[in-house]
């Protein structure tokens, strides 16, 4: 790079990129949500009215009625997952059970379909139409009930996924010292393994009831008359245009995400604490009983997952559910009822694409400025506390601060609306943290004095970036862009509110053909991008295991 | 030599640094001359502001305070990459994607030079600190001693005027660290270069220093050669810190002399307290002289041993001085006089403690 030749300085380069970090996420994070917030204490016109539309959305029955329903189902959905997620976790983690990896992999699956995938699922088993609807014994699935059921199943993954972390830090000498001492099995289970694993499910009870709470695609797919918050807010911003009203349930889901990001750090800072440097990892030893009994039921729950996805899946190939089973590709021409066809999905593969690379290198690059330079401390922080805001915004919530800053007349960036740049700007910025997050993991990691050295041998900071930094986090870098790419595959909470015609994706198309009563169409689009996240998953392993072994030739020792 | 001359001939320069990590003062006031082609050693306790003197020497973690020179030249506010310095870290900070001659090369590359001048300067490297035929290997291959010798390569190869070394060798095996630190000892004089290293370990730093500077709680305790710092520790702390050190409490009864319990013993220098005051009477156990003690030696008692503790080339005796009242006192006999006397223990023999050996310090320090 040439900014030597520019005349700049090591700090005053340094110093303008992080400014420009700065102002990036100030833009993308901060100023929507803020206008979400004042837009809060506006009327319909944009006169300051104080807390008057809080005081209206309290005195509206229905209103409130949502919000009773959107803790109940978040609640149930919550007390259902995290024990089964618990047990799950604990069978790949403490046990010698055979295939953990297909079992591990099985539960992964909801991750890679839209949340609505699992409630299409659903209806295809237990709707109206559906081949197991006599198990519902004259219940309706619309409703609670198949919320409840697809948000378990939508949620499952992200529970397993913060157990098993927490399950497989366990201090190996624990267990020895309980054995030795001759403890029971059962009081070893609630004095060592339950306690070393509490703030995980404590976290991991936390993010499961803020996804149900804030997901829009299962209610709208299969929630019947039953209102939650977030097709609430849907309505009164699209159906209404009552962007004060929409303000206020935007604010009222952002409670519960936002006391979920808080119990959540400080969980993990005791998560860590528990255990010290000097612990050794646990290895289980074979138990005939308990690793069948945990076999049969991770095996009972995998399959399960499966199945469900797969009945969507089988149900997109059938010519007529479920009277004529026999199998078409009819349901992919989505032209039939969708007037974008497969555009949508072209357009999902490039909203996917670009959010992945760009911002695979903005939030890589973030993170390098901010953990590894030693210039401008305030601003580095100001940059890590922005990053790590949209942990606690649901995408529904920036979506909706999305639509009222980019649509907002006196913004000139308001040309964007509509466009697939703004959907990229919002993907990256609604999944930011967490890429964020496994950037600096993998940074911090790296020797902190690279950057000294690189100093003290006049090497300036961005040459050691991309000749040693860049290379040694490659299978961060990877990891960052494969996680943004299936989300924005996915998603559909957030750009509901910012697709415009010719922008519509894949995910939206989904819910217009259910909307549509197009089933066996919405469920073949949802195929289609399992397919894609799944197979980009794949091409990731793949990638890992053969190019990485050998570019990565230095880790072999 | 006046003033002037000192600070003319001084390589770096620090005066009145002081540095602060939150209500924390990890540096106070500290003044420090090197010069050229010293090697200089900061020694001292862990968090006593060796390591944070030395990376404010870098440019690393400035200063809060206080003014920085190398080479006569104001580098207090410059940027690590405007000093002139190369350093090795105690993890040694290899680039591990980099071969072993990409790494030593990392600073000359970016000089554009001819790359045939920087091959050859590359092979001259690990010539010099022998791994002439490791350049095509990853760190991560060579053994911990190899690592930290690819790493002083590294930080020699842009010939900078300031060596700086943050504990290289305290993540060695303690074999490989003596033969390691002999050659880089050997090195530094071949090459003249101004070093200076930071080391918790006072055997390290007895051996390969010029000078030590002894640091404690931030500030600077004493600066002197290895031999003044063993012999005439300028404080209790250093006594305490360098070697091994037996404190006896002591009333001062005169301008040379004091009393330990029912013991009077003569000093070699004024204690530098009133009569009466009380003081710490220090000295170090391999100072007690056990054998051929004369008739009339100063500070000479009968003593009986008690507790033997073998320690290999030597063996700590518990003597007892057989005088009422008086404290026991750690001293070290050779392997040797332990075989020529046969010591052992319930024996009375006469021992003496030389005046110049002792030395007295302030009751309140430790």
């Amino acid at each position: 790079m040439g900014f030597r030749r520019a005349g700049l300085g090591e700090a005053q380069v340094a110093g303008a990129l992080i400014t420009v970090v700065c102002l990036v996420l100030v833009l993308i994070i901060a100023l929507p949500l803020w206008t979400l917030l004042s837009k809060s204490v506006q009327n319909v016109d944009g006169q300051f009215v104080g807390l008057a539309n809080f005081a209206a959305y309290v005195r509206s029955p229905t209103l409130v009625a949502s919000l009773a329903n959107s803790v109940m189902v978040a609640g149930l959905a919550t007390a259902i997952v995290i024990p089964l997620a618990f047990v799950y976790a604990y069978a790949l983690t403490r046990s010698r059970m055979p295939l953990k990896g297909l079992f591990a992999a099985a539960a992964l699956l909801p991750i890679f379909a839209p949340s609505l995938m699992a409630a299409l699922a659903l209806i295809y088993v237990f709707g109206n139409q559906g081949i197991l609807k006599s198990w519902m014994m004259g219940a309706s699935l619309y409703g609670p009930v198949g919320i409840v059921a697809a948000e378990a199943l939508y949620s499952f993954p992200h529970a397993l996924l913060i157990l098993t972390t927490a399950l497989s830090l366990a201090d190996g000498r624990l267990r020895e010292a309980a054995d030795a001492l001759g403890t029971t099995r059962r009081r070893i289970f609630w004095t060592i393994t339950l306690p070393g694993a509490r703030y995980g499910l404590v976290s991991a009870a936390f993010v499961v009831f803020t996804l149900v709470i804030t997901d829009f695609g299962v209610p709208k797919v299969i929630g019947g008359q039953f209102d939650v918050l977030a097709t609430d807010a849907y309505r009164q911003v699209v159906g209404q245009q009552n962007f004060p009203m929409g303000a206020v349930v935007g604010l009222v889901l952002l409670i519960p995400a936002v006391a979920a990001f808080f119990v959540d750090r400080r969980a993990q800072k005791r998560q860590t604490a528990l255990l010290s440097a000097r612990a050794t990892p646990y290895f289980p030893k074979r138990d005939r009983q308990r690793d069948w009994s945990l076999f049969v039921f991770t095996a009972l729950v995998g399959s399960a997952i499966v199945a469900t996805y797969g009945v969507a899946v089988w149900g997109s190939f059938v010519r007529y559910w479920p009277y004529n089973l026999s199998l078409t590709l009819n349901n992919y021409d989505f032209a039939n009822v969708e007037p974008t066809g497969w555009e949508g999905y072209v357009n999902s593969l490039k909203l996917a694409g670009l959010t992945a690379v760009i911002g695979t290198a903005f939030v890589f690059v973030g993170a390098y400025l901010i953990e590894k330079l030693i210039v401008f401390p305030r601003l580095r922080g100001f940059a890590h506390f922005l990053a790590m805001l949209p942990m606690a915004v649901p995408g529904l919530v920036l979506g909706l601060g999305y639509v009222f800053f980019f649509n907002a007349s006196w913004n000139p960036l308001n040309v964007l609306y509509g466009t697939l740049i703004v959907m990229v700007i919002n993907t990256v910025a609604h999944y930011y943290t967490v890429a964020h997050i496994t950037a600096l993991t993998s940074l911090k990691q790296i020797d902190r004095e690279f950057e000294a050295v690189s100093a003290s041998l006049k090497v300036p900071f961005w040459r050691t970036f991309s000749r040693v930094t860049a290379p040694i986090c490659m299978p961060a870098i990877l990891d960052i862009a494969v996680y943004l790419f299936v989300n924005a595959m996915t998603t559909v909470s957030a750009v509901i509110f910012l697709y415009g015609s010719s922008t519509k994706l894949a995910s939206i198309a989904i819910v217009h053909m259910d909307e549509a009563g197009a089933v066996a169409s919405a469920a073949a689009m949802g195929t289609v991008i399992m397919a894609t996240a799944i197979g980009v998953k794949l091409l990731h392993v793949a990638l890992n295991a053969l190019v990485f072994g050998r570019l990565q030739r230095w880790r072999v020792r | 030599m006046t003033v002037a001359d000192t600070i003319a001939s001084s390589f770096l320069r620090v005066r009145g640094l002081g540095k602060s990590f939150g209500g924390f003062r990890a540096l106070k006031d500290v003044d420090l001359d090197v010069s050229r082609g010293e090697f200089v050693c900061f020694l001292g306790p862990s968090g006593c502001g060796k390591t944070t003197l030395l990376r404010a020497i870098a440019g690393l973690d400035p200063q809060d305070e206080g003014t920085i020179h190398i080479g006569g030249r104001d580098v207090s506010k410059a940027p690590p990459s405007e000093r002139d310095f190369g350093i090795v870290f105690q993890s040694y900070a290899l680039f591990p994607n980099l071969t072993v001659a990409k790494n030593v090369g990392y600073g000359l590359v970016n000089r554009s030079r001819p790359r045939r001048e920087i091959d050859a300067r590359v092979a001259e490297l690990l010539a010099l600190v022998g791994l002439a035929e490791q350049g095509a290997k990853f760190p991560g291959q060579l053994s911990g001693g190899q690592q930290q010798r690819v790493a002083l390569a590294r930080a020699l190869a842009t010939s900078p005027g300031l060596l700086l070394l943050d504990e290289p060798l305290s993540a060695l095996d303690a074999k490989v660290r003596v033969r390691l630190r002999d050659e880089m000892r050997a090195l530094q004089q071949r090459l003249g270069v101004t070093t200076i290293m930071v080391t918790h370990d006072q055997e390290e730093a007895l051996a390969m220093a010029d000078r030590i500077v002894v640091m404690n709680h931030g500030v600077i305790e004493q600066v002197g050669t290895p031999e003044e710092i063993y012999r005439r520790p300028a404080t209790a702390f250093v006594a305490d810190f360098v070697g091994h050190m037996t404190f006896l409490d002591a009333i001062v009864t005169g301008p040379r002399s004091v009393k330990v319990g029912a013991l009077d013993f003569i000093v070699a220098e004024d204690a530098g307290a009133p009569v009466g005051s009380k003081v710490k009477l220090a000295l170090r156990p391999e100072a007690v002289q056990t054998r051929a003690v004369a008739a009339d030696a100063a500070n000479r008692f009968d003593a009986r041993v008690g507790d033997l503790a073998f320690l290999g080339a030597f063996c700590r005796a518990q003597l007892a001085p057989v005088e009422p009242g008086a404290p026991v006192i750690a001293a070290d006999i050779s392997a040797n006089a332990m075989r020529d006397l046969g010591v052992a223990t319930g024996d009375v023999r006469p021992v003496a403690f030389p005046p110049e050996a002792l030395r007295v310090f302030a009751a309140a320090a430790s």
